[in-house]
């Protein structure tokens, strides 16, 4: 039985948690957080959700928190925001590192300095390099979909999932969503299982100082070194990519919704031209891609869902027609250009794709981006690579550069 | 050839000599003047503070005391605890060091 109810994205990405019957909840309740950690005290405080929630000091010790829950055994959640995020950093390193399949959410917030509390991207692209895997939501019922989604594909191979929705233009904004049903997400997501049982019977030490070469241990088994112990991070995170797909198609076969897997494609069938992004500008370039097809252009887009580990194999299938490809990011590498951007375009390398790509940077800081302004940005694109411009600087989106 | 270690997160387990010999890194031997040690002059189990002191867990109490030089790391402790003084700190061997 269906049940739809209007929400906002905090609100559905709480109820995933409560769906998921979560265990330990750590947040840190003040600026950059967002109401979703305040929903989240809701429940467990008025006996909705049985869990632990543990109020800590900053945000730092929110993941920590959980770093230490999900060790013994606990599912967890927690979520922030923004320069919260940017103080996590060192520990959701180490939350990658021990393997610990914690799920957060981050309401994608633009950093300080200058203060903002707005929208953009560059919260969560900065930690890109952290070793979580890494979705982006375009509406509030993916949200939901996805953060249930999130604790199987991490329980699955023991990696963090960091679920990413905008800021404000879905963290704040209510839309209908059909809300799974709690004995399904049950069946859909079997209990957490750790990596390491701790018990005082087999006391370990956990994450210990490794040293540059493999070591025997006094039993004589072959440790790994830290080189080793790195290798297979990188190579869980290659192999996620099954798992992410083999979710996506189970929670369709259990909830009749499905959100793509790796990335989304809307109207690409026979589109010259492709927009893409991650987001909700991404979910903004489909519009931009309506009102240019109204003009008789050939325009498709495709949606980056998971950002980490990238789709590589995807993306070469997604962009194989594409005669122009426009990137459109809420982020910026600082002193070179958007980082999908650079992701894309080495994906293809090597392949026969080579479609000229021009990257946009918008809505920094929350600068508003309308559909008509990326149709005007796509056709300004098709025109200078019309003229020859193959190459072009990073554009600045609604932004007075001169 | 040795068995594989399969954890996908980097542990140990408590063992002697997990981290090597870690005695090889000391620079200074307590060595133990038993005329001057408490258990070893009443011949009874009495003071000990070397042992609850000692953070590698070393010491041996026992009568008479002894210390384990393949994993001490010569931090001196134990002699700067000791009521009577009874351990001095010995340097080692330049060619040990």
């Amino acid at each position: 039985m269906s049940k739809v109810q209007i929400m906002t994205g905090n609100q559905a990405a709480a109820l995933g948690a409560m769906l998921s019957n979560v265990q330990v909840v750590a947040a840190y309740p003040i600026t950059p957080q967002s109401q979703l950690a305040e929903i989240m005290s809701q429940y467990i405080e008025g006996g909705k959700l049985r869990a632990e929630y543990v109020r800590v000091e900053s945000e730092h010790s929110a993941l920590t928190v959980c770093i230490s829950a999900s060790t013994v055994g606990a599912r967890v959640f927690t979520a922030t925001s923004a320069n919260g995020l940017l103080y996590m950093h060192e520990q959701l390193h180490w939350a990658a590192g021990a393997r610990l399949p914690i799920v957060m959410c981050c309401v994608n917030r633009g950093v300080g300095a200058p203060w903002t509390i707005f929208n953009d991207q560059q919260d969560s692209l900065s930690q890109r390099d952290t070793g979580w895997i890494q979705i982006y939501c375009r509406n509030n019922q993916e949200i939901i979909d996805t953060v249930i989604q999130a604790y199987r594909i991490a329980e699955k191979v023991y990696v963090p999932v960091m679920v990413n929705f905008d800021g404000f233009v879905l963290s704040h904004t209510m839309m209908p969503v059909e809300i799974p049903d709690a004995g399904k997400v049950r069946t859909f997501l079997p209990p957490y299982r750790p990596h390491t049982i701790l018990s005082p019977e087999d006391p370990r030490n956990i994450n210990p100082v490794l040293f540059p070469w493999r070591r025997e241990n006094t039993e004589g088994v072959l440790c790994d070194g830290y080189m080793e112990m790195r290798y297979k991070l990188q190579a869980a995170l290659e192999n996620a990519r099954e798992q992410i797909l083999e979710t996506d198609a189970a929670f369709h076969e259990s909830f009749g919704r499905k959100h793509g897997g790796m990335l989304w494609e809307y109207r690409t069938e026979d589109a010259e031209v492709i927009l893409t992004g991650m987001g909700s500008i991404a979910s903004e370039a489909t519009a931009a891609a309506d009102i240019l097809r109204e003009e008789g252009l050939k325009i498709g887009v495709v949606g980056i869902r998971v950002f980490r580990p990238f789709p590589k194999e995807d993306v070469r299938q997604a962009f194989k027609k594409a005669q122009v490809i426009v990137v459109f990011e809420k982020a910026i590498s600082y002193g070179y250009e958007g980082g999908l951007c650079s992701d894309l375009k080495s994906a293809f390398y090597g392949t026969d794709i080579r479609a000229p790509i021009h990257g946009y940077v918008a809505g920094l800081g929350g600068r508003d981006v309308k559909a008509r302004e990326l149709a005007e940005a796509a056709k300004a694109s098709m025109a200078d690579m019309k003229a020859g411009q193959i190459e072009k600087n990073t554009t600045w989106l609604n932004c007075f550069t001169g | 050839m040795s068995k594989r270690d399969d954890n996908i997160s980097a542990m140990c387990t408590p063992a002697i000599g997990e981290a090597g010999k870690t005695g090889d890194w000391r620079s200074l031997r307590p060595v133990i003047d038993h005329s001057k040690c408490i258990p070893s002059i009443k011949k009874k189990s009495a003071c000990f503070l070397c042992w609850l002191y000692c953070p590698e867990g070393v010491v041996k109490a026992g009568i008479p005391v002894e210390i384990d030089l393949d994993y001490c790391k010569g931090c001196g402790i134990c002699a700067e605890e000791c009521p009577p003084r009874a351990i001095s700190m010995v340097r080692e061997e330049k060619g040990d060091e």
